[in-house]
This record gives C-alpha cells, sequence and structure tokens, in this order.
C-alpha cells in the first residue's frame, strides 16, 4: 500500500474493489460488462457515476450492493470481502448495510407508503420510525397512501425513504430521476442529498443527467466496462440548484 | 432450406415454453375430463351393443314365467295372446350338484332343450362341443364359467341329485346364455361361478326325472313389436293360475337383464357427471391462465398493434395458445380414455358372462369429445381473448400504473392488528382479487369434494356390509327347499352334525299392489324372537316382526307410495293365490334386497297353510361343516345352500373389482385437479409477484422469508378449501346416494371421518408439492433482471 494513503486513514474506506470483470454468457454470446475495474469509495461521500449506456454502471452498482456476484476481482465493504460471501451472507449484508433506489420505484403495491417502509424497519437492527423516515423525503402527509394513489416522483420518494429507514451505510441509487421530469427530480435528490448529509450515508447515484455531477464529491466515468476518469468536484452544489 | 417463423408464432412457442408447467395441469384436466368420457361412453357401447348382439343371436325372450305343471296343450292359448311373436315351453328345476373336488354342495339349474333343433328362445351359445343328444339322457351342456371355476372340460363327468335320485351326468358342451350373463343363483346376492351354474339336457330325459311327460313347467316368449307387455302379463297369468303358476315377468325382471341394465344405468351416470365436472375446472383453469397472460402482456399487445398487426392477428396467438393446450389434453385424453375402457372391458369380461366385445371407440365420440374439449377451451379462453382483441394500441404507451389497492373493509380490519408486512401483503392480495380467490378455493374444494364423493362409495358399501352381513344375517348358511315343508322339518335340520342354531322362515312370491302401483316382492315370515336373521331399524336395532300387520321396506313403500297405517294389497303368486289387504305397521330401512316381513304365523294363516316354512337359517359350528356339507349334499329336498361367507366373499370381490377400479381412477384424477389447482394458483402468484418478490430480496428479505409471502397465500386459500371441499363433498354424496340406488340395492350416506380425512390429507399434500416446486422457482428468481424491466 501506498504511503501516501496513510492521510487517507482518517477518512474511512467503506468499499474497496480491485480487478472487479463481470462477463455474461449466454450461450455463444459473451459479454464483457466489466473488464477490471478498481474503485474506492469512503465513508459518507456522495459520488456519481456517468457514461453511456452499456457501459456497465447498473453491473457494478448491482455488484456493489451484493446482487450479483463478479467473474473476477475482489470486492471489500469495510472488512467484509463481498466476493467469497454466500448467497445468505449477501441476504444479511444487504438486509444490515444497503438501501436501494431504482429507476422504476419496485414498491409493494399491496401496502401503503407507511407500510413499505416498515417492511425494512421490522427486519433491521437499529431502524427509524418509518414516520420518521417518510419525513425526511418530505411525504409526512402521505403515510397511508398506497403506490396507486401517488405520483411518480412521490413513489421514489417513498422508496429513498424505505432505503434511508433502516440506517443503511451505503445508499446505492440506479438512475433515480430516469422516470421523472426536473422539478420533481430535484425534490427526489433533495431528499437524497438530505440522507447523505444528516445520516452521513455513502451514496453511489447513476445518472444519464450531467448537471446530477455538481451535487456530488467525486465523479466517475465509465465507458466499455472499465473507469475512465475520477475527478474531485471543487464545489458541492445543492439540488435545487441543478439544472439539466 | 430455411424454415421462416413469423415473430408472432415465435412469441406463441416462447409463451408455451414458459408456461409449460401450468400448460401441462391444464392439458392434464381437460384429459381427465376426455378419458372419462371416451372410458365410459366406450364401455357403454361396448356393453350395449354386445347385449343387444347377444340377445339377438339366443333370442332372448320378452316374458317368463314358471309353473307347477302345465300340459303341452296350454302353448297353444299362450300363443293366442295377442302381441306374442313366439313362445316356447320347457322344464326346468333347481337341484343341488355334487361336483369332484368341493366340499359345499353347489347348485345347479336344469333347463330342457327341446326334442328337435335349437331353442326358439334363449338359446345356448356353444363355445365349444356340442348341444346334448337326445338319445343320451345323462349328456349335458353346462355354463362355461361354471365348467372354468371347476376346471372341468369335455368328456368330465359331475354328480347331480335330480327327484331325488344322484345323477352321474356327462359334458358334451359348454356355452352362455342371455339368461345368466349375470350369472345369480337362488337366494345369492352376488355371482359366484363356483356355486352356481345352469345346465342343459334333453327334454325328453328331463321330463322322464320330474314326471312331467307332455306337460312342462316353464314358458318364455318374444313379444311383437309394440305389444302392451303389461297386457300380456295380465293375460298369460290367468292362463297360468290353475296350474301353479308364480306370477309371470318381463325381461325388465329377469335378474341376470336387470344387473347388466342397472350397471349400464350406472356407467351412464357417472359418465354424465364426471367428465363435465372435470372440464369445467379446465376451463376455470384455462381461463385464469390466458387472462393472466394477456394482463401481463397489456403493452406487448399494444405495441403489436401500434405496428400495424390487425386485433385478429393478435387474437389469434391467444387463441392458438388455447387451442394447442386443449389439443393436447385431447390426444393424451383420448390415449388414456382407449386405456382406462380397455381395462373397464377387461374387468367386466369377469363380471358378466357373454360375447363382450372388446373396448372400441365409435369416431363419433371422438369427434364430441373433440368438440366439447374444445368448446370447453374457447369458453375459458375467449374472455381474455376477447380482451386482448379489445386492447387499445395507447396502453403500450402509457405508464406503468402499480395494482391500485384500497384501505377498505378487511383490509382495515388487518391493520387493526399488529401483523407484520409480509403477512399485511398475502391477505391484502387475497381480498384485492376476491374472485381470483374465490376461485382458486372452489377449485381446490372441487377436488376435495371429488375425492369425498369418490370414497363415500367405499363408506357406503362398508356400511351395508357391517349391517346386512354381521348384524342383519349372522346365519352360516341358509337351506332353501324345493317345495315348502312343514315347520317340523326344522327340528330334523337341527339334529345334522354341527348346527348350533336354527331359525325358520317362509318366503312367499307375491305382487304388492297399492292402486295402479304394482311390484313383484317376496313376503318373508320370521318368529319372534329371531337371532340370526333379524329385522333392524335404521339405527340397526333390533325390531320384533309386527304381530298384526306387515313390515315394509322403505324403498318398496316409496316405491308404491305407501306410508305407515295405509294398507297394502297382496296378490300371493303361489300356492292357493289368496289376495288379501294387509296394513302397514312398520317401515324398515334396508340396504340390500328390499322385502316385506310378516309374523310368520301370521303369514301362514295369509297362505291358509298350517305350519310351513320355506327355508331355514342355519349356524353352523365349522369343525363339523365339512360332515354338515356331505350330508347336505345328499339332501334332495334342499335345492340350494347359500353360505354367508361365501356371500359376503363374492359381495367383497365384486365391489373390489368394480368399483375399486373406477375409485382408483377417480381418485387419481380428483388429485390431479387439485394438483393442476394449487400448481396454477402458485406459478400465476408468482409471475404476478415475480418483481415485488425480488424487490424484498434487495432490501434484505431471506428467500425463506419471500416464500412465506408467496406460498403463503396459497397456504391461506387451500386452508379455507379443504373445510369447503368437506360441505361440497358432503352435499355432493348427499345427492348421489339416491341416483346411485336401485330396485336391489340402496347406497346409505355415510361418510367415515377417514374420507374426509384422506381427502383433506391428499389434497394438502398436492398443494404441497406444488409449494415446494414453486418455492424452487422463488430460489432461483434473477434479482437483477426481475427490476431492470418494468411492471
Ligand atoms: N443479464 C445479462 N445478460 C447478458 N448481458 C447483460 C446482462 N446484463 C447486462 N448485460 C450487458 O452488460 C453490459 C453492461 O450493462 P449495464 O446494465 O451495466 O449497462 P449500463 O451502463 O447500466 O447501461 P444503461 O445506462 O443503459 O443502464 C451491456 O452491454 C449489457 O448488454
Ligand atoms: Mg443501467
Amino acid at each position: 500500500m501506498p504511503d501516501g494513503a496513510q492521510s487517507e486513514t482518517r477518512v474511512r474506506e467503506t468499499f474497496r474493489a480491485e480487478g472487479i470483470t463481470k462477463i455474461y454468457k449466454t450461450g455463444d454470446l459473451r459479454v464483457e460488462a466489466l473488464r477490471g475495474v478498481d474503485l474506492t469509495l469512503y465513508e459518507g461521500e456522495l459520488v456519481v457515476l456517468l457514461g453511456p449506456s452499456g457501459s456497465g454502471k447498473s453491473t457494478l452498482l448491482n455488484i456493489l450492493g451484493g446482487l450479483d456476484l463478479p467473474t473476477a476481482g475482489t470486492l471489500f465493504f469495510k472488512d467484509m470481502e463481498i466476493t467469497a460471501a454466500t448467497q445468505s451472507e449477501l441476504t444479511t449484508y444487504r438486509r444490515d448495510h444497503v438501501g436501494f433506489v431504482f429507476q422504476f420505484y419496485n414498491l409493494i403495491p399491496s401496502l401503503t407508503a407507511r407500510e413499505n417502509v416498515g417492511l425494512v424497519t421490522e427486519i433491521a437492527d437499529d431502524p427509524m420510525q418509518p414516520d420518521e423516515a417518510l419525513e425526511i423525503v418530505g411525504l409526512e402527509h402521505r403515510l397511508g397512501h398506497f403506490p396507486s394513489q401517488l405520483s411518480g416522483g412521490e413513489q421514489q420518494r417513498v422508496a429513498i425513504a424505505r432505503a434511508i429507514a433502516k440506517r443503511p451505510d451505503v445508499l446505492l441509487c440506479d438512475e433515480p430521476t430516469g422516470a421523472l421530469d426536473s422539478k420533481t427530480g430535484i425534490v427526489v435528490l433533495q431528499a437524497l442529498e438530505r440522507a447523505n448529509r444528516e445520516l452521513g450515508t455513502t451514496t453511489a447515484l447513476i445518472t444519464h443527467n450531467a448537471g446530477i455531477k455538481d451535487m456530488s464529491e467525486r465523479v466517475i466515468r465509465f465507458a466499455d466496462g472499465q473507469i475512465i476518469s475520477v475527478e474531485k468536484n471543487p464545489v458541492k452544489k445543492p439540488p435545487e440548484e441543478l439544472t439539466w | 432450406m430455411v424454415i421462416r417463423i413469423d415473430p408472432l408464432n415465435k412469441k406463441l412457442f416462447r409463451d408455451l415454453w414458459r408456461i409449460k408447467g401450468q400448460g401441462l395441469a391444464i392439458s392434464a384436466v381437460v384429459a381427465c375430463g376426455i378419458s372419462l368420457m371416451i372410458a365410459s361412453f366406450g364401455t357403454v357401447a361396448a356393453l350395449d351393443e354386445s347385449k343387444d348382439a347377444f340377445y339377438n343371436r339366443t333370442r332372448f325372450a320378452d316374458v317368463f314365467a314358471v309353473m307347477k305343471r302345465a300340459p303341452d296343450s296350454l302353448l297353444q292359448e299362450i300363443e293366442q295372446i295377442p302381441g306374442v311373436a313366439t313362445a316356447e315351453t320347457r322344464i326346468t328345476a333347481v337341484v343341488n350338484l355334487d361336483i369332484p373336488g368341493m366340499n359345499e354342495p353347489a347348485t345347479g339349474r336344469l333347463i330342457s332343450l327341446p326334442e328337435r333343433g335349437t331353442p326358439l328362445l334363449n338359446n345356448v351359445v356353444l363355445m365349444s362341443g356340442r348341444y346334448p343328444s337326445t338319445q343320451r339322457p345323462n349328456e349335458v351342456a353346462i355354463t362355461d364359467p361354471f365348467a372354468k371355476a371347476h376346471s372341468l372340460s369335455l368328456g368330465d363327468t359331475f354328480k347331480a341329485i335330480i327327484n331325488g335320485k344322484k345323477r352321474s351326468l356327462e359334458i358334451v358342451g359348454l356355452g352362455l346364455t342371455p339368461e345368466y350373463i349375470y350369472a345369480l343363483g337362488p337366494g345369492a346376492l352376488m355371482p359366484d361361478d363356483k356355486r352356481f351354474g345352469a345346465i342343459w339336457m334333453s327334454r325328453k330325459a328331463l321330463a322322464a326325472a320330474f314326471n312331467l311327460d307332455g306337460a312342462f313347467n316353464d314358458v318364455s316368449m318374444s313379444l311383437q313389436r309394440g305389444a302392451q307387455t303389461e297386457e300380456v302379463l295380465r293375460r298369460l297369468d290367468v292362463l297360468i293360475k290353475p296350474y301353479g303358476g308364480s306370477g309371470s315377468y318381463a325381461r325388465e325382471d329377469q335378474l341376470s337383464h336387470f344387473f347388466l341394465s342397472n350397471e349400464l344405468d350406472q356407467l351412464r351416470t357417472s359418465g354424465a357427471i364426471f367428465p363435465p365436472v372435470f372440464l369445467l375446472v379446465a376451463v376455470f383453469l384455462l381461463n385464469v391462465v390466458v387472462t393472466r397472460i394477456v394482463t401481463t402482456e397489456r403493452e406487448q399487445i399494444g405495441i403489436f398493434k401500434a405496428f400495424g398487426y390487425t386485433d385478429v392477428e393478435v387474437g389469434w396467438i391467444y387463441l392458438k395458445l388455447v387451442l394447442i393446450l386443449v389439443g393436447v389434453g385431447l390426444s393424451l385424453g383420448m390415449l388414456l380414455g382407449l386405456w382406462m375402457g380397455d381395462s373397464m372391458i377387461t374387468m367386466y369380461k369377469t363380471y358378466f358372462k357373454f360375447t363382450l366385445r372388446d373396448f372400441g371407440v365409435d369416431p363419433a365420440v371422438f369427434a364430441t369429445a373433440a368438440a366439447i374439449s374444445l368448446g370447453a377451451g374457447l369458453l375459458g379462453g375467449l374472455g381474455a381473448v376477447r380482451q386482448a382483441v379489445g386492447l387499445s394500441p395507447a396502453v403500450a404507451m402509457a405508464p406503468p400504473v402499480p395494482t391500485s389497492y384500497e384501505q377498505s373493509g378487511l383490509a382495515a380490519l388487518f391493520s387493526k392488528f399488529e401483523i407484520s408486512q409480509p403477512t399485511r401483503m398475502i391477505f391484502r392480495h387475497v381480498s384485492r382479487f376476491p374472485i381470483r380467490s374465490g376461485l382458486t378455493i372452489i377449485g381446490v374444494a372441487f377436488s376435495v369434494a371429488l375425492m369425498i364423493m369418490s370414497l363415500f362409495f367405499l363408506d357406503s358399501v362398508e356400511k351395508v356390509i357391517q349391517v346386512y352381513f354381521f348384524q342383519a344375517e349372522r346365519q352360516t348358511l341358509t337351506l332353501t327347499f324345493v317345495e315348502p315343508r312343514p315347520a317340523t322339518v326344522e327340528q330334523e335340520i337341527q339334529h345334522l352334525p354341527g348346527v348350533i342354531t336354527t331359525q325358520p322362515v317362509r318366503s312367499v312370491a307375491v305382487r304388492l299392489r297399492n292402486g295402479h302401483l304394482s311390484d313383484r316382492k317376496a313376503i318373508q315370515g320370521i318368529v319372534s324372537g329371531a337371532d340370526l336373521n333379524r329385522l333392524l331399524d335404521s339405527e340397526q336395532k333390533l325390531i320384533e316382526p309386527p304381530p298384526g300387520g306387515m313390515a315394509l321396506s322403505k324403498y318398496i313403500a316409496k316405491d308404491l307410495n305407501l306410508k305407515l297405517g295405509d294398507t297394502v294389497t297382496v296378490e300371493v303368486m303361489q300356492e292357493r293365490r289368496p289376495v288379501v289387504e294387509v296394513p302397514i305397521v312398520r317401515i324398515v330401512e334396508e340396504y340390500l334386497g328390499f322385502q316385506a316381513y310378516m309374523r310368520l304365523d301370521a303369514l301362514n294363516r295369509l297362505m291358509k297353510e298350517g305350519p310351513t316354512v320355506s327355508s331355514v337359517h342355519v349356524l353352523v359350528d365349522s369343525r363339523y361343516a365339512d360332515e354338515l356339507y356331505t350330508t347336505l349334499k345328499d339332501t334332495p329336498a334342499v335345492a340350494g345352500i347359500v353360505q354367508q361367507t361365501a356371500a359376503l366373499d363374492s359381495f367383497r370381490n365384486t365391489m373390489d373389482n368394480t368399483m375399486n377400479v373406477m375409485i382408483g381412477f377417480y381418485v387419481a384424477l380428483a388429485s390431479l385437479i387439485a394438483f393442476g389447482v394449487a400448481y396454477n394458483a402458485a406459478r400465476i402468484a408468482l409471475s404476478e409477484r415475480a418483481r415485488a418478490l425480488a424487490s424484498l430480496r434487495v432490501l434484505g428479505f431471506t428467500r425463506e422469508e419471500v416464500t412465506y409471502i408467496l406460498l403463503g397465500e396459497l397456504g391461506i386459500l387451500t386452508l379455507i378449501s379443504l373445510p369447503v371441499g368437506c360441505l361440497l363433498g358432503y352435499g355432493m354424496a348427499l345427492s348421489m346416494s339416491p341416483m346411485l340406488s336401485t330396485d336391489l340395492y340402496n347406497f346409505p350416506f355415510v361418510i367415515e371421518n377417514a374420507t374426509y380425512g384422506w381427502s383433506v390429507v391428499v389434497v394438502s399434500i398436492s398443494a404441497i408439492v406444488c409449494g415446494l416446486i414453486t418455492r424452487r422457482r422463488v430460489y432461483d428468481l434473477d434479482l437483477v433482471t426481475a427490476l431492470k424491466t418494468r411492471e
């Protein structure tokens, strides 16, 4: 390990990925989705992942979240080697440490907003109250509504509340604003930003809107299954000042 | 050459492959209905046609009568009765047989063959050998099954006691007769080839043996088309009355024919009940599955239409899906039906003794089966296909909308309780789709009911056996005399070796009449305090024979529209043939062989005779049984011996052979339905919830927790359907029981707890197996792909 890292130890690592490769094989077809990705994410930071379609962003995020395992490479979450975990260890890992937000909200239609959040708080160690989580995303007045009775933006904010209610260590968001207009998108991003700031949750956010990169600490660019650049964002802007 | 498959067909095949499990379940249920239909139609046709062919070939008579002795000249008068086509006289007698290698005596019915030529009516179909010669009085032909049961062949001899003399008879022919297709011996309940056979002899020999030269004691006749059977019977009775005629009867009352047509009726009934039930379930499953597919593919359908495919083209894909599922079921059902039918005919061949043709199905039946199942399929799929056709292309562009749920009624109730969110999901889902949940419940309940209904037959028969053989008829054997005898004969029998107790019986053939309704029956005269053959009430409590009137079987009372306190006209058909009015003082419930009962002394008075008996029930010490049989074999006065244990054995045997085959089929099919319904319910739940379940997995729920949500629903629905099914089965058995009762046999309505238990267990097991299969799917759920697509 280089000596320069010594000064960084006060800022602890959340993820350390080395040489992550993912190859999909379907019949004779072979797709190299990730081709040797090295990446470290630090506690409490908010990073934005950018890159053309098919460049491997989602694949990496899924691997970070323990939904999928890489074909090769190692991934550490703090001291835990994710790449050596069993299926049930991965489940526990997701349950205790990870919050997910997807482009298509993936709420349970048969449960109300509060119950959707309750779904997670019931199985978590030290969760917040569902109402509290919904308050963070500004939905305290929509507790008893079913997903079908909520707008897309509201549904996405319930999904965020559900993701943060367990006080996760990491929040992984795959195009959370992809299905929303920019005004609604900003409300959603505000909810994410607040969770990141108030709870200190390490947050990775995939987006196709380059404008969003201004709210991050670092911007990671993908192309062809590889990271082509990592740049620090000197000035972090609050979401309400973003445009796209 | 490259075969181009257009994209719609490609999609069809992919869809089929995707739903292969469910599809197979649907096809299997269709196959069940079709196979039952083909098997029962084909069997009925084979039995019916073989019966008609056999009756034609042997010229089976339409009317029968026996008497003591009538001069040959009476034949001309009989032939004069309007409507009679052919009449033929015979000499017949029931005799005891002494068969080598058999301890107990067997019973034979001697039947005369005409002096010249073959019988005009009731001809024998010779399987081997020849007709006995007129010149050789000891030559006989015997029924083929009787010979087989004793390994007798042409040239063998056996002994018979003919009019008091033991004679050795030589077998020269083996044959079959329409009179004994169902070969029931006198007084027997079930056919027993070892204990009863028909024996043909030359008329001359029989006339000589029974002093009936120039006379006859049996007449049969065929009628002209359109003849008034009732009128012929009435006139015949008048003619034969002076000669000791004991009442003529039509083919419908001929025992063998009666049983054969009874069996045919029963087959027709079950053939009419069961296949529709299966096809209905198939319709229901098809509807559920195709509707589900159309709903999930709303967008695809919209896109197809947006691209310019016509409504008809789009509707046609889903219709093809339905047709393929039904087509597979139809073909499987036809094969299964052929196999089932074949095994049923094989079974009937041991049961009915005639030239029964092999199982075969009229192409028209196949065509009907095809039409019915396709019709059922279209019925099941049409709603869904119409929905597909009716969709507007715009749905493809509309945003995904989560299924709407509402906080209402039942759901609100759940919110009050402290239940976990997964449990809440289960209840919400069940109550959100009440119709679909209801249909699943009905489907599973149906299979429970079907199982109960099938097993109910066994309970019912067992009840009959318990009551009839162990409580009502407790004698070891019953001796029936050729002629009624003075009551003192009972003492003689008591002195025979091994006899423990006896009970005298006077049985009188009568016609019971109430206005224009009448029935040929027997009145049994029994003594009070009888301990062998006992009269029981509906709770199986002992009843004493009523002193001042008649106890009547409930079934006869119903048939003759009589109730307690009415009087019935008794027209005695034998001896002096008195006609008397007798009050009905008791109604009794019987399961087997319905009769009327009087006190023995009262019956003797009614017959204007002294103390007389016609048979004696005997309880035998089994150690001396062989000795007793040897004595009885040489007792000419005894015409028939019915052994209870042998009767019970043959009863059970017959039931095992006939009913258990059918019940086995039904139980297997009911399990299949249970499986089909439960599997479909589970798979549909899975396909609908795959995304929600994947989301839960992403949130950190374990596989077990997610499986709980999915299978919890199936579990709840199954739990609800079990009691519903038990109730339904109760109702179905209750309504089946009178439908299956016949003039001879009552299916009492009894369902043992074990029947409910087994039905519940078998159906639960099917549901659990489905659950396990589905659980595997949940385990294999691909989280990433499930989340990538929108609803
Ligand atoms: N299940 C799969 N089977 C085969 N190939 C796959 C699978 N999932 C992803 N891929 C391939 O892996 C590559 C990376 O996909 P990924 O979803 O990570 O891209 P992405 O950067 O998220 O793109 P987008 O911005 O469009 O969401 C793509 O070429 C894709 O086709
Ligand atoms: Mg992506």
